[in-house]
């Protein structure tokens, strides 16, 4: 039962962090029905910025939570950053072109940006340190890490944050509004760009979140982790439904435990064919991902 | 932000000005990972100031030319014309819709000069032939490796530029041709030549093994299930040890079999080359068969719109399965040839990169196009070998080039292929049927 | 047929003999097009039987069948919001129409077989001769999102055809035409039937090309059959000018 739990949260832990991830790609792709395949990249931007801040930070003396604080801001300042100058170099000039060259243009992206970091950096894995305290209260317990309490606990809070936003926010219902139709949004005064860029920064903001969480858990990281967790978190973005956000967070959780339980119980080596695996089954039978909705085309 | 604004600005003074902002725009954007190096080991940072006067001043050149070529991208003529026989007159840039009058003036060129066609094609066929003499054989296997891709990019078309079915995951076929001559090869001791038709039959079937599935899912969700598929094959390959000997790879492959004729290597390369070469031409020739053809026709109905495709009596399950199948033929072929030609695979070869270099061959060529997609995987597989000068940088410039060449033409390099179409067409004169 | 809780269509009792023009009016969201839908098997109908007679064919019921399926055993159809390959050409657009009457596979597109060719051009001569038949032979090599609105509708009507329909259905084949454009359309609907014996089912608003060329009207309200028969007949009825225009009229 110990063991059971333990994967139980580590496939939890896991699945929060590509949720993370894929609300940028379902956000994106629900409003200009992209697949950004340069989003993992942000995700490790993110996580690298963070490791030369708080290697900066902690030289000038910080430390505790405020360096994890600190670093976590600066990472997500970084990545909204990256996130918006993506989509103004990459995508807007592509908005009126079919739909695969967006496509392209952000696999060269995803190449570019891995390259520049392992230019600029190193290709090695470097030592992520570890920003997360231990909490008090979670030293009897052996199936739960503190960082595993702290990532779920800050999924739940920024999706929360995140459907509010877009509930109630005049922002939040432009961008239903464009994800609906944008021509008819930009007639109605949306200043779609606005909106697409606002969508960009949100999803880096997230997927910044994510990295830092997940490499301060991890302890390591490197050039290349962006382009793994990126097709994870597209795969369980689509798993959910894609452009359903409440379908991305279904679609990590549910990717994670798969990933999780087969290999606590099978075996390490097959963990991305169940993965893979479980997405074609379930695509099988739901077409549209398991919250999304098939909708029927109007003959 | 230098991109918030968005009036229009005229005078010098306000490109520089924008320029400047974009450039201490990179310049903050580029700070942690060009100016810090971090050695989490030793404890302590390194500050590379030096790099971000580079970043800017890079960016603020870059910015000004940028802006440059997209003015002239707009150009004077708002729209690309309706008659591309009429733009030439006033042809004002090389991007804009340029190449794609540029090309209809050349398929007329050739059309109406006759012995012009010829010479050319004779000259290039003397050029073709004559290449591994002349060339070292390392760039005759250089060649052998873009002209592989040819392949591969015209199979992918078939599916993805023809069909319409975004394959992300067509690695998984060439694996299968690769590990099916490879595993045969080193159990049974099955020559090259027996086992390329095996291999494409092989593929072929994977390719409707896939289909069958993934027949009700569309577009993107198409597209992830493939590249599931592709991961799939990769990760099986890789760790089952007793079927496929694991990541360490298959070994001592045979090259193709010279009826007991003794080749040293360059001997091999340069019959490996001829080999390629009448395949090239073989796919061109059935490709572009298919692609006027009813079965072509029906493809590219699909890919168009599926409920009216349907209602032209279109069988839909039929017509994907066959795209699917055919396309994945050329994985198995080419999967063949990969393995004999490096005598030694392993699953590293085929990954998620694989595919999305392939289909990157044929959206940057021009989908459809097969001109468009020699000249996309000659540019793909080439740049990076000569870009070698620069070594580390080439997969930085790589990248960097497919954003570039797409935002400036994002139709590809040789675009609107259906107009190559006509010039088939004749014009049934006055009878009725 | 339902979708989801509303009843789209309910007893809708149609038929249409040989060679005869029969419009379905109906306000907008009656069902027009969900029944056309039912009838090509887009949609399947949850109860009710679609039988046809081909000319000296035996019977057939279309229940469970494929669109495709339906094509071939000669009922062949427009769309509302037209539905061109537009990347194709407009020559090509029709040489679809012909797939489900021509054979040539793989091997033969491969091989360039006799046969595939000779199929082929007899493609090309057949294709051609619709384009001649509305009026499109100068365009055939236009792509055909190029053309202009009405005819691109031709262009779907002569893609219909080239599939060899013994029924045509079209769903609206005026909507967006000029009153000029109209009266060709009416021109060429009656040579259709005329030259070619082709029954045709059409869907349509312009109440002066229905009231010119039907034979028969059916109207729809609410999914219901509420009113049939010949034109004269059909504008008298109480129940159609309370249906379009509303309880109002009558006070």
């Amino acid at each position: 039962m110990e063991y059971f739990l333990e994967l139980f949260f580590g496939g939890l832990t896991r699945g929060s962090i590509y949720a993370l991830i894929a609300i940028g790609y379902t956000m994106v792709y629900g409003i200009i029905q992209l697949i950004n395949f340069a989003h993992g990249e942000i995700y490790m931007i993110g996580a690298f910025t963070a490791l030369i801040a708080a290697s900066a930070l902690s030289i000038e003396g910080f430390g505790g939570w405020s360096l994890l604080v600190l670093a976590g801001f600066i990472a997500i300042v970084y990545s909204a950053a990256y996130g918006f100058t993506l989509e103004k170099i990459a995508y807007k000039p592509l908005r009126k072109a079919s739909r695969l060259s967006p496509l392209i243009s952000a696999i060269g992206m995803s190449i570019f940006l891995q390259n520049y970091v392992l230019l600029a950096q190193t290709s090695d894995f470097l030592p992520f340190p570890p920003l997360i305290e231990e909490f008090s209260f979670l030293e009897q317990v052996t199936v739960m890490r503190s960082s595993e309490l702290l990532i779920l606990s800050v999924t739940a809070v920024s999706t929360a944050l995140l459907t509010l936003f877009i509930k109630f926010t005049r922002m939040g219902k432009a961008m239903r509004a464009v994800a609906q139709d944008k021509t008819m949004a930009m007639l109605l005064g949306v200043n779609v760009d606005r909106v697409i860029s606002v969508t960009f920064i949100i999803g880096s903001t997230l997927a910044a979140i994510g990295g830092v969480l997940i490499s301060s858990h991890i302890g390591q990281i490197n050039f290349y982790i962006g382009f793994i967790a990126g097709i994870k978190a597209f795969t369980a973005a689509v798993l959910g439904g894609i452009g359903s956000l409440p379908g991305a967070v279904l679609g990590g959780m549910v990717l994670g435990w798969t990933e999780s339980f087969a290999t606590g119980y099978v075996s390490s080596d097959y963990e991305d064919v169940f993965a893979f695996g479980l997405l074609v089954f379930i695509l099988i039978f739901r077409p549209a991902g398991i919250l999304g909705k098939s909708t029927a085309e109007k003959i | 932000m230098p991109y918030g604004r968005r009036a229009p600005i005229t005078q010098k003074g306000g490109k520089i000005l924008r320029s400047f902002g974009v450039a201490l725009w990179f310049m903050f954007l580029t700070f942690p990972i060009m100016v810090i190096k971090i050695s989490p080991l030793e404890k302590n940072i390194e500050w590379r100031w030096g790099r971000m006067i580079y970043v800017g001043a890079g960016a603020f050149v870059l910015s000004l030319l940028w802006r440059y070529v997209i003015e002239q991208k707009r150009g004077p003529i708002p729209k690309e014309e309706a008659d591309p026989l009429k733009v030439d007159t006033k042809d004002t840039g090389w991007n804009r819709g340029g190449s794609h009058s540029l090309q209809e003036r050349l398929a007329i060129f050739f059309h109406k000069n006759k012995k012009f066609r010829i010479l050319t094609f004779t000259g290039l066929f003397f050029i073709i032939a004559a290449f591994p003499f002349v060339f070292s054989t390392y760039q005759t296997s250089i060649i052998i490796t873009a002209l592989m891709y040819v392949m591969l990019g015209l199979g992918l078309n078939i599916v993805v530029g023809l069909a319409g079915l975004l394959d992300l995951g067509y690695v998984a076929f060439y694996a299968s041709g690769a590990y099916f001559y490879a595993l045969m090869n080193h159990h049974f001791g099955l020559g090259f030549w027996a086992a390329l038709p095996m291999a494409g039959a092989l593929a072929a079937i994977m390719g409707l093994l896939l289909g069958f599935p993934v027949l009700r899912l569309r577009g993107d969700y198409l597209a992830i299930v493939t590249l599931g598929f592709g991961e799939i094959i990769r990760l099986v390959l890789e760790n089952w040890n007793e079927f496929s000997l694991g990541p360490s790879g298959i070994a001592r492959i045979d090259r193709p079999g010279t009826l007991g004729i003794d080749f040293d290597l360059r001997d091999h390369t340069v019959y490996l080359y001829y080999i390629v070469v009448v395949l090239v031409a073989f796919t061109i020739i059935v490709v572009s068969r298919l692609r006027n053809s009813r079965i072509g026709r029906a493809w590219i109905a699909l890919r168009e719109d599926e409920v009216a495709c349907q209602a032209m009596g279109i069988d839909k399950t039929k017509t994907k399965l066959t795209a699917f199948a055919l396309g994945a033929t050329w994985a198995g072929f080419v999967g063949c040839i990969l393995a004999a030609k490096t005598t030694f695979i392993n699953p590293a070869s085929f990954t998620f990169m694989e595919s999305a270099i392939i289909l990157s061959i044929v959206v940057l060529g021009g989908m459809g196009s097969i001109f468009g997609i020699i000249l996309g995987a000659l540019v793909l597989i080439l740049l990076p070998e000569y870009l070698r000068a620069f070594s580390e940088y080439r997969m930085l410039v790589f990248g960097a080039s497919m954003v570039i060449i797409m935002v400036f033409r994002p139709q590809g390099i040789i675009g609107g292929t259906r107009k190559r179409h006509e010039f088939h067409v004749k014009e049934p004169t006055g009878e009725k049927p | 047929m339902d979708f989801g809780g509303l009843r789209a269509l309910e007893k809708v009792d149609l038929y249409v003999a040989e060679a005869e023009i029969v419009a379905i009016i109906g306000p907008n969201g009656a069902g027009k097009t969900t029944f056309f839908n039912c009838i090509t098997c887009v949609y399947q109908p949850h109860r009710g039987d679609m039988i046809i007679y081909p000319p000296g064919k035996a019977s057939k019921s279309l229940n469970g069948l494929k669109p495709n399926t339906v094509t071939e055993m000669g009922i062949a159809r427009t769309f509302q919001n037209i539905r061109l390959f537009k990347e194709m050409t407009v020559l090509e657009n029709v040489m679809v129409g012909r797939h489900c009457r021509t054979r040539a596979g793989i091997a033969g597109a491969i091989l360039c077989t006799r046969k595939t060719i000779r199929e082929e051009q007899e493609t090309l001569e057949f294709s051609y001769g619709m384009l001649r038949k509305v009026g499109l032979e100068k365009q055939t090599n236009e792509k055909a999102s190029d053309l202009p609105y009405g005819a691109q509708r031709r262009l779907e009507i002569a893609r219909a055809l080239a599939t060899e329909p013994f029924l045509l259905l079209l769903d609206e084949p005026a909507a967006g035409m000029n009153p000029s454009e109209t009266a060709e359309l009416d021109e060429l609907i009656s040579r259709i039937r005329e030259e070619d014996g082709i029954s045709i089912l059409l869907i349509e608003h312009d109440m002066k090309l229905v009231m010119n060329i039907s034979d028969r009207i059916y109207v729809l309200d609410y999914g219901h059959l509420i009113a049939e028969g010949t034109p004269q007949q059909v504008t008298g009825n109480p129940e159609v000018i309370k249906a379009y225009l509303g309880e109002c009229f009558d006070a």
